[in-house]
């Protein structure tokens, strides 16, 4: 039988707009899945800190702040310095459509905006997930 | 045939079974009906429904205790509401920029947000802040920038809000500078800053101290204003952001209400007059999608406060009695998908607002689930009210809702629920541990997942969203952005303020911030002279940081 998904939802920065990564967290874990939820206001360094301890498969961030150009790389650098560059990194918020374009061409992220539904999210994590341990399980 | 003629009381009662069979047998659209906030609704509201409700005691007129019915006696045909448009981007001379557009466009009072780094206390430059500066509102440092943001703004004569909590004493003491700067009086400065706290640790989040130096905090403000800058509001108690994070109407109207009347025991412990104080709160509320349960929600705020504050605290001023209060349109409600439609939920949530009495009233922008609105999209915002005020007649009789059987069964419904929220505050202690507790943000979270399922299953509707879906390429509306170069910027400028201002005369200052904080000196006081020396929110709020230590939010999930 598979391991449970374990996630990390992030809210990085100084926004405190918490509704959307409360709610994630909540509907993963109805899904199944174990997620730790890191509260407000968290440097990247210390949201990949939780993560590398955590031994996590995916790490969520919200943001609302606008802040995200400069966040997502930030939490990314943090995670490869831990050696947690393979974590699957995803989030949402409020972010304009461009700028999620960029980050996902950039290979940074997958974005959800407002009015995702939480099961989406939660197809998307586990069929990656799925996608991920069969590649490991056929290399092993 | 008399009212009271036999064969009458036989047709009515008639009439009632009649529709009552008929309606039973009636196919409906939905097993179940009830309000946004999920509370079951009845078909039809008679007489039944308001039975015990007395004119005297629960509605009186305009202007008369309990204010059910509006706060003057005259309402909207003497004076309109306050078109108070939120704004706030990039750098102090930018978001001048937007408040003289604002102006120049019939606005008749400001209304500044700021970016993160300003509500948590921190400096343009300090390392939280990169990436955030300008972003989600105007970035504020020092009385410098304060000066730039007012520059030709002439402040004896505007009235502005500013939304800030945390820091909002030093914010504050930055404006009375700016404005004595400017030759103006303190006394003649007008306008509210947030400074509500508690509802920060409940719901918004952007603090900046433990919450008892942050009360005090408060209550320095609300001694110093109410002798110095007496036509300040100095807190806006505010249910809008208890709503904002998922809460239901009814938990809006208690936590709020609830917070208020910790300040008013707060003030009365610092040894303040109730009446020296009372009179300059003010409040704030969201205007939801639900029509009627939103203007019940406005009455009955004012009916509960003037109960409580007459009654259970005792103030004698009327003005102390009376829920002053502004309102603004959930943004909560706004869909990215099919961002045109937006406009349309504003017009209705702000004519609810204005249906129930409300003082002043921000309306959305249709942009602002994708970034900050564009000058086009919050033109419309603005338009939407003056459409209300001028065009469609609503603005000539106060309380029109009044006496409906609906609307008033509403209304005492939502006051009964009120009071069960205020039995198990009490309860539990008090706000300040139910906050540490995490009770009433749990409450909160409670219902924003109950509604997120409601949306999910269908049975709550979402146009664009869960039900006349359109395949969404995404917005093709244009955004507003803020250039990097802002961040940057405000870099040099604080490098160059640093150098140029007298470093020794900010030290004095910073260290007398440090003794008041160990006594129990007026801290606003502290934070006027520190201003003047151009000490900046980050030196100042990182000596209260200091003394007072850093909030830890209580795990609730």
């Amino acid at each position: 039988m598979q391991r449970k998904i374990r996630v990390l939802i992030g809210k990085p920065g100084l926004d405190g707009h918490d509704r959307g990564a409360k709610t994630v967290a909540s509907a993963l874990r109805d899904f199944g899945m174990e997620v730790i939820y890191t509260g407000l206001h968290q440097t990247p360094e210390a949201i990949a800190e939780v993560a590398a301890q955590e031994d996590v498969d995916v790490v969520g961030l919200s943001i609302l702040s606008g802040a995200h150009m400069a966040l997502f790389p930030r939490v990314r650098a943090a995670l490869e310095k831990r050696d947690m560059g393979h974590v699957l990194l995803t989030g949402g918020g409020i972010i304009p459509q461009d700028d999620m374009k960029a980050l996902e061409d950039a290979g940074y992220t997958k974005l959800f905006g407002p009015g995702t539904r939480t099961e989406e999210i939660a197809q998307w994590i586990t069929a990656q997930m799925e996608l991920r341990w069969q590649k490991e399980g056929a290399a092993q | 045939m008399s009212l009271d003629d036999p064969l009458h009381r036989v047709q009515v009662h008639d009439g009632e079974q009649l529709w009552r069979r008929e309606f039973d047998a009636a196919k409906k659209r939905s097993a179940e009906f009830t309000t946004l906030s999920g509370a079951p609704l009845e078909p039809l509201y008679g007489p039944d429904a308001i039975a015990d409700l007395d004119h005297e005691r629960d509605l009186a007129y305009p202007g008369q205790f309990p204010y059910t019915r509006g706060v003057h006696p005259t309402m909207y045909r003497g004076r309109l509401w306050t078109m108070r448009q939120f704004a706030g981007f990039g750098s102090a001379k930018q978001t001048n920029e937007r408040f003289k557009f604002l102006l120049a466009h019939g606005q008749t009072g400001l209304s500044t947000a700021f970016d993160f780094p300003t509500l948590m206390g921190y400096d343009s430059d300090h390392e939280h802040s990169i990436g955030e500066v300008g972003q989600v509102g105007v970035a504020i440092s020092s009385l410098e920038d304060m000066e730039t943001l007012m520059s030709g703004i002439p402040m004896g004569e505007v009235s502005t809000s500013m939304t800030i909590n945390g820091p909002a004493p030093i914010l504050l003491a930055f404006y009375i500078a700016c404005g004595e700067n400017q030759g103006v009086d303190p006394k003649l400065l007008r306008g509210t800053v947030q400074n509500d706290i508690l509802k920060e640790f409940q719901a918004q989040h952007a603090w900046l101290v433990p919450p008892e130096p942050a009360l005090r905090m408060i209550t320095d403000v609300m001694g110093y204003c109410s002798e110095r800058v007496p036509q300040w509001n100095t807190i806006s108690i505010s249910g809008y952001h208890i709503r904002e994070a998922g809460s239901t109407a009814a938990q809006e109207l208690a936590f709020t209400l609830a917070n208020g009347m910790e300040y008013v025991k707060r003030g009365l412990a610092a040894g303040l007059d109730i009446d020296d104080f009372a009179p300059r709160l003010s409040f704030f509320f969201d205007s939801h999608l639900d029509f009627f349960e939103e203007i019940a929600k406005f009455r009955a705020a004012r009916r509960i406060w003037a109960r409580k504050m007459r009654d259970t605290f005792g103030a004698k001023d009327p003005r102390s009695w009376m829920v002053r209060f502004h309102t603004q349109t959930a943004g909560v409600s706004l869909t990215a998908q099919q961002p045109e439609n937006n406009i349309v939920r504003v017009a209705f949530q702000a004519l609810a607002a204005v249906l129930g009495g409300t003082q002043s009233l921000h309306t959305n922008s249709m942009d602002e689930t994708l970034a900050l609105p564009t000058e086009k999209a919050v033109k419309i915002a603005l338009r939407t009210q003056q459409i209300i005020a001028e065009e469609i007649e609503v603005a000539h009789v106060a309380d029109p809702l009044g006496g409906s059987y609906f609307v008033e069964a509403l209304t005492n419904k939502l006051e009964a629920e009120a009071e069960r929220y205020f039995a198990e505050i009490d309860r539990r202690g008090g706000v300040v541990p139910c906050i540490e507790a995490g009770y009433i943000q749990r409450e909160i979270h409670r219902s924003a997942i109950a509604y997120q399922a409601a949306v999910e299953r269908g049975s709550k509707k979402v146009v664009g969203v869960n039900c006349y879906t359109e395949d969404d390429k995404g917005p093709t509306i244009d955004i507003l952005r803020i250039d990097a170069s802002v961040e940057r910027e405000q870099h040099e400028r604080l490098a160059a303020l640093r150098k140029r201002r007298d470093n020794a005369r900010c030290k004095r200052e910073l260290d007398a911030i440090r003794d008041a904080c160990r006594s129990k000196d007026n801290l606003l006081e502290r934070f006027v002279a520190a201003a003047h020396a151009y000490c900046t929110l980050g030196e100042i709020a990182d000596v209260l940081r200091a003394e007072f230590g850093v909030y830890k939010e209580p795990k609730i999930l």
